[in-house]
């Protein structure tokens, strides 16, 4: 057992970290890619149970990653119906799990930025002749830098959460094991410096995006007004 | 010709009460009445973003009408993508090509690679004004397109307005400056509490109005009609 800051050095912990940031990171495009025009679609589209969509939406931002990890162990174990497949206690489940579980985060962040939008398009865009999908496309491409924040909320809480990835994975080290569940397991073996090392570099890249993010928006904001 | 255009007992809601008119081609037609008096709605009524609560609208045949709104939005995109984008929702081919010229004919083409956005309040109405002009509307609707202007752009959007209706383009424009009317406009809509009180040329309507609201507005209004 290495002492704090050398920990750093280790090639396992770095070999931790870059497979923690290629599940988030794939979760989070592969979540984007469906919540934002899905998003987008609720804001403009009028339909029967809309309202009742919107709250249900919100409320499944607040998903237990342990209950996301449920469904999808389930659905994804041998007796279940993609079963099949044979992903379990892979990365690519991980993938899964994750992005079942931001996928509302970013659809109700981005519903709210694209409604709140609409109200300033609508009448130009109708008078334009925009209608349905073209004018939500045309709304989501416009407030693009702000749709930013929904999609850092979704990677914050992808590259923050155990409980999901630890069923789904099941931490096999060198296989499955990411950021989180290796502090988890490693604080219950009694290795602090590991643990503290790897919660150090969670939290630095979770900033380094942030700062990188904002920057883009400030920069995009100051060009395009 | 798209026009005349035919309301027939037209209402909405509680803003408009049923109203029968016609909108005929040639004389740029001018909207007038005080804030809440339903100028605003009666356009839309026409252009076709709100529904009539009873009563019909009926155009001679289909066409191209556009609209100009008092505060234009903008896309977070260059000032001729934006001319392109309504280009291009109307199937105008070689869209680029007629969108720099309708940013040529307001005095935009210097900014045509800028972001729309950055523009100044008055660059964004004359926009706004080449993004319906490129769209060559055989209507254009104006709802107060210089309301929020300072008299230098506002003086440079009327004679944007003038040219247009020069080229043939049917002009309807809603406001509340007397100047403008007289300026602008060849016959005279009065709208008070929602009711059309009154129609008549704008000569006539300056110096002879019929009814009393429309002689109190007038007066009323008067220092605004000096600017």
């Amino acid at each position: 057992m290495q002492d704090f800051p050398y920990v750093l050095a280790e090639a396992r912990l770095w070999q931790i970290v870059v497979l923690s940031l290629e599940v988030s990171l794939s979760a989070v495009a592969l979540a984007a890619l469906v919540g934002l025009p899905l998003g987008a679609a609720i804001a403009v589209g009028r339909f029967p149970g809309r309202q009742a969509l919107i709250v249900v939406l919100n409320a499944l931002m607040g998903l237990p990653p342990v209950v996301v990890g449920l469904f999808v162990y389930l659905m994804l174990s041998r007796a279940g119906p993609l079963g099949a497949l044979g992903v379990l206690f892979t990365p690519e489940a991980m993938v899964i799990a994750q992005t079942i579980l931001i996928l509302p985060i970013i659809a109700a962040l981005s519903r709210q930025a694209v409604e709140d939008a609409w109200r300033e398009y609508e009448e130009q865009l109708r008078s334009l002749g925009a209608h349905g999908s073209r004018a939500a496309l045309t709304v989501l491409w416009d407030i693009r830098f702000s749709l930013v924040t929904a999609v850092l909320a979704g990677l914050g809480r992808a590259s923050a959460e155990v409980g999901a990835v630890m069923i789904v994975g099941g931490n096999i080290d060198g296989v499955t094991r990411v950021m989180t569940t290796a502090i988890a397991l490693e604080t219950s073996k009694g290795d602090l410096p590991l643990a503290l090392g790897l919660g150090l570099v969670l939290m630095v890249i979770v900033l380094a995006l942030n700062a990188a993010a904002h920057l883009v928006k400030e920069a995009a904001q100051r060009r395009y007004g | 010709m798209i026009l005349p255009l035919t309301l027939a007992q037209v209402s909405f809601r509680d803003i408009i009460e049923p109203v029968s008119l016609e909108i005929e081609a040639g004389p740029s037609t001018i909207i007038l009445g005080a804030n809440g008096a339903g100028k605003s709605v009666l356009m839309r009524l026409m252009h076709g973003l709100l529904a009539p609560s009873s009563g019909t609208l009926s155009w001679s045949r289909s066409g191209r009408h556009a609209m100009v709104f008092q505060r234009p939005v903008m896309l977070r995109r260059s000032a001729l993508a934006n001319v392109v984008y309504a280009l291009k929702l109307a199937h105008v081919k070689e869209a680029e090509k007629h969108a720099s010229e309708a940013l040529e004919e307001v005095g935009l083409a210097h900014v045509a690679h800028r972001s729309a956005r950055v523009l100044s309040g008055g660059e964004q109405q004359r926009l706004a004004l080449a993004r319906a002009w490129a769209l060559h509307p055989e209507v254009l609707f104006l709802d107060e397109p210089t309301a929020s202007l300072d008299p230098t752009a506002t003086r440079e959007i009327e004679i944007i307005i003038r040219a247009f209706d020069a080229a043939g383009t049917k002009i309807v424009m809603a406001t509340h400056n007397l100047g403008q009317a007289k300026r602008l406009g060849d016959e005279v809509i009065y709208l008070h509490q929602g009711r059309v009180v009154e129609r008549a040329p704008v000569d006539r309507f300056f110096s002879q109005p019929k009814t009393a609201e429309a002689a109190a507005f007038i007066k009323g209004e008067l220092p605004w009609a000096l600017s």
